[in-house]
């Protein structure tokens, strides 16, 4: 963590751009993806290297590679092509990218992370660029240009505000996609991205979690979702025959706080009766391969079908995560499907077709749940969250690839009585983005992480000082991995947590004892839980262990 | 600096409209082949540009969700930011072609202090509205040179466009608009510190055009007021590809058309295309339906994939251990025994 808070100043960039190079230092880039992790994914030119090193030990034949790559691409994604070729440099997307705001670097406005590549196509795929060069804005592909490629393709998020804004729709998270799937012929990938996507071909789980670990980290969380409410809750895994197949995340069950939002879950299930159940080989439903190449996508992805299909279920739930939707939302028919094997969702509860789903036979817990509550299926006790006041951030991919923007509201809304939106320019489709998607989310970029970070944080900070909120939900696994240590950082005292474990808190359950503490074993009443230090300041529970 | 070459380029061409007109076999050349020569570019370039796009797949439904989707009855979609069907699609798309609905959007990120400030920021979809509005009347206004007789809702466009303002002749409202706007889309290429290093010297050329364009179609009219009449005979044999050349075209006339010409046939090459992409934006042309309606890749690749009988086959201790049930309880038992 740097010693002082990162000063944000706008820049105006003097000079040509395409003479610029990339400079790699520590906090600000990822990681080379380790050999092994290329090898198990049968990826090419394996090799010990890091983006510091002047030789990047590129294969020889490199540059024809990405010649061929580019070529292949153009002509099997209109996207692609389209986006090279149509864009004026009107320059309303500059100031809409997280990452230029927080850092100022002018290659981090989309049009110019766009123009990095653009340059290389009008080089070898225009008539212009061949005749004309750099006066149309061609330029040689050489070994600088794939290091500022590197460099800034790993510095996008894939959040797509950008193309929110752009007259044309042109989305900079196709052209990093584009660009990452080119530098992955030649090998230069990170291993923040690799790692999490070679454990979950092998494990089906990003963490690496094997089936019996997986087993035992269930287990825990059902004993403890039975200890605070003094009822049996179990977790079903790998039950054949059972309506539902649920699909979560990996690090709900592995990390804190989304651990939290896993209690919500499964305390959510018990009380509805729900007959669902989990599996430890469709034990992820991110799909790190999103990051890396449709092909990968395609590859992590096919799991989940293949095992709703084993298992026999009706139908497929999803929990709450960002790019896991995305790709269920908008890749997983098409590359996977179809699935004729499953049946159009419909709820056991309130007999809702979900008609939205009923190709793809896959629900957000989201579009789930706030259809318990309007039916009125759920009893909610709000005052348990009365310790919190909350607002809601939007994850970039549930709202700007699919628009599930009033299901997690309708549920909040619901669940707590201190709801308090951030400004309308930063919520829903606008909303700016955590700064660690798409494979960022190490500590190893932590002050990109930190500057790409600060439009978010900045839009928390005003609800906190004008509303005194200190917790900010949202419905995925990246957020609530990173968006800790962003308020830790920008806006102390806000704290990070999944709807669903607000909803657990609230959730008034058949037989249950009462309730003494939250999901996260505090106090359920806010009684003032800040310990005395030897000075005799008050300090929060956090504060004292940093102390 | 970067505006340097396109603008010398543009003078160029104006200096050879110039000095074209002064004799008769380059009179022709400039009168008559040019202009058909980069009409037929256009034409093919701009077709040949849209029916590439047109046919290169589209593997995946990816549109920018900018609303509330259709999920549950009891919550209002957006039906035109996240349309679910075809017909929102098109509508979508209809206000983003005539009103350029996603530039409305448009707003400033400043810092203050170590704040953001998100303030409105409408002036660019004003100016880009206003511009190309405009640049549609006067096309539809030229028109009546082409024609004969001269349809009537050009008549009706040229007479509505004309009618606020006394004199002769009229000043038509979109010529005061059109030059309005190019203005201030070029005074922003140079003095936004983001847009001007963002820019690249054909940027510069388009908007240098246009202005030659617009500027010289001004002066023929109330400066050198050329003889509209032979004006119109020249064009009208150009329209039915029958030329005839008059002895002699006024240089300005002349250089106006060059630039037209120039304009034309450098469309297909540049990012004028726009105008025919916008349609084709798969971020913006397709309804939001991905779960309720199957999406076709055409070349959905087989990939290599990590089966659940290979998965159950490597972890087969470890699922005996956790008690979890196996699918073939004696694969691998040669291995294992």
């Amino acid at each position: 963590m740097p010693e002082k808070l990162l000063s944000i100043e706008p820049n105006n960039p003097e000079g040509d751009w395409r003479e610029a190079k990339a400079e790699f230092r520590k906090g600000t880039i990822c990681y080379s993806a380790a050999p092994k992790n290329v090898t198990y994914l049968g990826l090419p030119n394996p090799r010990p290297w890091q983006p510091f090193d002047a030789d990047w030990k590129l294969p020889p034949d490199w540059k024809q590679t990405i010649l061929d790559g580019m070529k292949e691409r153009l002509q099997k994604y209109r996207s692609f092509r389209l986006f090279m070729e149509i864009c004026v440099r009107c320059g309303a997307c500059a100031d809409k990218c997280h990452f230029y705001i927080g850092s100022g670097d002018p290659k981090n406005m989309p049009v110019l992370r766009a123009e990095l590549m653009r340059s290389v196509y009008r080089r070898y795929f225009t008539l212009t660029g061949r005749l004309f060069g750099s006066l149309v804005g061609a330029r040689e592909l050489t070994e600088d240009v794939i290091k500022e490629w590197f460099y800034y393709f790993y510095q996008c998020t894939e959040c797509r505000r950008c193309s929110v804004f752009c007259p044309y729709g042109i989305d900079t998270a196709e052209i990093t996609m584009m660009g990452r799937e080119l530098l992955d012929l030649i090998g230069c990938n990170i291993n923040w991205v690799l790692e999490p996507a070679a454990n979950c071909f092998r494990t089906g789980n990003h963490l690496g979690v094997q089936p019996h670990a997986f087993q035992d980290s269930l287990q825990f969380a059902a004993g403890e979702a039975s200890e605070i409410t003094g009822l049996p809750i179990e977790v079903p895994i790998n039950r054949k025959g059972a309506e539902i197949l649920f699909v979560m995340p990996s690090a709900d069950y592995f990390g804190t706080p989304h651990y939290y939002t896993l209690l919500g879950y499964l305390m959510l299930f018990h009380e509805i009766g729900l007959d669902y159940t989990v599996s430890a080989f469709a034990s992820e439903g991110g799909n790190f391969g999103l990051f890396s190449s449709h092909e990968l996508t395609k590859r992590l992805n096919a799991k989940i079908y293949e095992e709703a299909k084993r298992l026999g279920v009706k139908w497929i739930l999803g929990g709450e995560c960002g790019h896991m939707w995305r790709v269920f939302h908008q890749y997983m028919d098409t590359m996977n499907g179809p699935a004729d094997f499953l049946e159009p969702p419909v709820s056991p509860i309130t007999g809702t077709r979900f008609e939205n789903a009923r190709a793809t036979r896959a629900v957000h817990i989201c579009e789930f749940t706030a259809d318990l509550i309007h039916h009125g299926k759920l009893r909610l006790d709000p005052s348990r969250n009365d310790r919190w006041n909350v607002t809601y951030h939007d994850s970039c991919n549930p709202s700007r690839a699919m628009g599930l923007l009033e299901e997690p509201r309708h549920i909040l809304k619901n669940v707590c009585r201190n709801f308090h939106e951030m400004p309308e320019n930063t919520i829903r489709e606008q909303t700016f983005c955590c700064g660690s998607g798409a494979g960022l989310g190490t500590d190893e970029n932590l002050e990109v992480r930190l500057r790409g970070g600060f439009p978010r944080a900045n839009a928390v900070k005003y609800v906190r000082e004008k509303h005194g909120v200190n917790l900010l939900a949202c419905i995925c696994a990246i957020d609530k991995a990173t968006l800790p240590t962003l308020m830790e950082y920008w806006v102390p005292g806000v704290e990070v947590a999944g709807v669903h474990e607000l909803l657990g808190n609230a959730l008034i359950m058949t037989g249950e004892k009462e309730r003494t503490t939250d999901l996260r074993g505090e106090d359920l009443r806010g009684e003032d839980l800040r310990v005395e230090n030897l000075r005799g300041e008050r300090l929060t529970k956090e504060e004292a262990t940093r102390e | 600096m970067k505006a340097l070459t396109p603008l010398l380029a543009v003078l160029a061409i104006v200096a050879l409209a110039a000095l074209g007109g002064l004799a008769h076999a380059s009179l022709v050349l400039l009168a008559v082949f040019v202009p058909y020569s980069a009409c037929a570019v256009f034409l093919i370039g701009f077709c040949y540009r849209v029916v590439r796009w047109a046919w290169a797949p589209v593997p995946f439904r990816i549109p920018t969700t900018c609303g509330q989707q259709k999920s549950l009855p009891w919550i209002k979609p957006a039906s035109l930011d996240n349309p679910s069907t075809g017909w929102g699609a098109f509508r979508r798309m209809t206000l983003e072609v005539l009103l350029f609905r996603s530039l409305f959007r448009n707003n400033r990120a400043r810092l203050h202090d170590q704040r953001l400030v998100l303030g409105e920021d409408r002036y660019l979809w004003l100016g880009a509205l206003a511009f190309h509005w405009s640049l549609l009347v006067i096309l539809l206004r030229h028109l009546r040179l082409f024609l004969q007789p001269v349809p009537v809702f050009v008549s009706l466009l040229s007479r509505l466009d004309g009618s606020f303002q006394v004199g002769t002749p009229a000043v038509y409202v979109s010529d005061v608009v059109v030059v309005g706007a190019l203005v201030y889309l070029t005074a922003r290429r140079f003095r936004s510190p983001q847009v001007r290093y963002i820019s690249l010297p054909f940027d510069y050329l388009a908007l240098f055009l246009l202005l030659g364009i617009v500027i010289s179609g001004l002066l023929m009219r109330f400066v050198f007021r050329v003889d509209v009449a032979a004006i119109k005979q020249f064009a009208l044999g150009l329209a039915v590809f029958h030329p005839s050349v008059p002895s002699t075209l006024a240089p300005i006339f002349l250089i106006h058309l060059l630039l037209v010409s120039t304009l034309a046939a450098y469309f297909p090459f540049s990012t004028l295309m726009h105008m025919g992409g916008v349609f084709l934006s798969p971020t913006r042309n397709l309804a939001n339906n991905n779960r309720s309606q199957r999406h076709v890749n055409p070349w959905n690749h087989p990939v290599k994939t990590h089966s659940y009988a290979e998965w159950e086959h490597e972890f087969r201790d470890k699922l005996k251990i956790a008690k979890l049930p196996l699918e073939n309880e004696d694969a691998g038992k040669i291995a294992f025994d």
